[in-house]
């Protein structure tokens, strides 16, 4: 089996789970920009960490032969101080032709904030203006509904959007039908408590068989699993997917709508 | 897949989970003190669950039963975690 994991925060995770998911199959992983579990005080801090997700996590990637990418912004949680946040949206730009870089994300809303929503809208030009890809974060718990509303209003009042080159991530059964239908990419994220398990991932995939859709662990400092896409491939079969049915979400979906960044190469 | 094989592969789990979440209000409510609004988000759940004929989409009431209806942006976060149920508008 192969797969790709498109939302992996692997700066947080250990060196074996680099090989645990290369073992299970894995072809290349994507890693958005997320928060670091406190609040980064600086614009400098920031190109730290821009610099760790485009020049030495991917090295640490290669030593597994796992090519690894990167999505560049500052987190919804971090938008609460508009000027710190203006810094790094201005350093950005110096990262996305860097080889790896794949757009902009993990961008989106946490708890729905009026600055959440000014520095989602100032990343949404961003990518506009320099052509890039497009990573959304949906909020959590009783956020996602209202969230997810409010994000796809604001990217459909952006005529420069081209929704096929938007993946909304986190969806669940209550957001995903609104995300497919408005023409954007959508994304199940397999948690342990917060969102999706694999049997629910699972009947989602079986309500929009054929839909733009792949699966990702999201896997970061919290509780979570990097060997979630590859149970729930397992649950596929337990249920009688085919290979290539498997194939179609966890290889070719994401290879399909990376494939629209210049930067990312298909696994062969 | 047909009924009885969805039985057969979920069941035994379901079942587990659903005493679990029987336990839990056991528990809440052998504790002093009243609901609070994720208590009574869960009640609500909890009908959206046990109705009959939903047309499948029972886990979308669910969510839907914990969800801030609201569009309007909030004026400021309160903290940067959700707690799993929409505290209601003004609070
Ligand atoms: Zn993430």
């Amino acid at each position: 089996m192969r797969y790709i994991e498109p939302h992996a925060h692997m700066v947080s995770r250990t060196t074996d789970d680099y090989l645990a998911m290369v073992l299970a199959g894995c072809q290349a992983v994507c890693e958005p920009a997320f928060w670091a579990g406190f609040d980064r005080h600086s614009a400098e801090g920031f190109r730290d960490y821009f610099a760790q997700l485009t020049e030495h996590e991917p090295k640490r990637a290669a030593k597994y032969l796992l090519p690894h990418y990167s999505w560049l912004c500052l987190n919804p949680k971090e938008a609460e101080d508009l000027a710190l946040a203006g810094e790094v949206l201005a350093l950005i730009p110096e990262f996305l032709d860097r080889p790896g870089v794949l757009g902009i994300g993990e961008i989106g809303l946490n708890r729905n904030s009026r600055n959440e929503v000014a520095i989602f809208e100032r990343h949404v030009d961003l990518a506009a203006r320099h052509n890039q890809l497009i990573l959304i974060h949906t909020p959590h718990l009783e956020d996602k509904h209202k969230g997810t509303r409010l994000i796809i209003d604001i990217l459909k009042n952006d005529p420069r959007i081209d929704p096929g080159r938007v993946l909304i991530d986190h969806v669940e059964e209550h957001t995903v039908d609104r995300v497919l239908e408005a023409g954007f990419w959508a994304g199940i994220t397999l948690y342990p408590e917060s969102k999706c398990t694999p049997p629910r991932a699972v009947d989602i995939l079986e309500r929009h068989a054929g839909g733009n859709v792949w699966m990702n662990s999201a896997c970061d400092w919290g509780h979570s699993d990097p060997l979630a896409v590859p149970k729930a491939c397992f649950e596929m079969r337990k249920r009688g997917h085919t290979a290539a049915e498997i194939d179609q979400i966890v290889f070719q979906n994401p290879v399909r709508f990376l494939s629209q960044s210049p930067h990312f190469v298909a696994p062969v | 897949m047909q009924r009885s094989q969805v039985l057969d592969l979920y069941f035994v789990d379901a079942r587990s989970k659903l005493i679990d979440i029987a336990a839990f209000l056991d528990r809440a409510e052998r504790a002093e003190g009243a609901d609070d609004y994720r208590l009574r988000a869960f009640r609500e759940a909890l009908s959206a669950l046990a109705a009959q004929g939903g047309g499948a989409n029972r886990a979308e009431r669910v969510l839907l039963a914990f969800s801030d209806p609201t569009s309007a942006p909030v004026e400021q976060a309160d903290g940067k975690a959700a707690t799993g149920a929409w505290r209601g508008e003004g609070k």
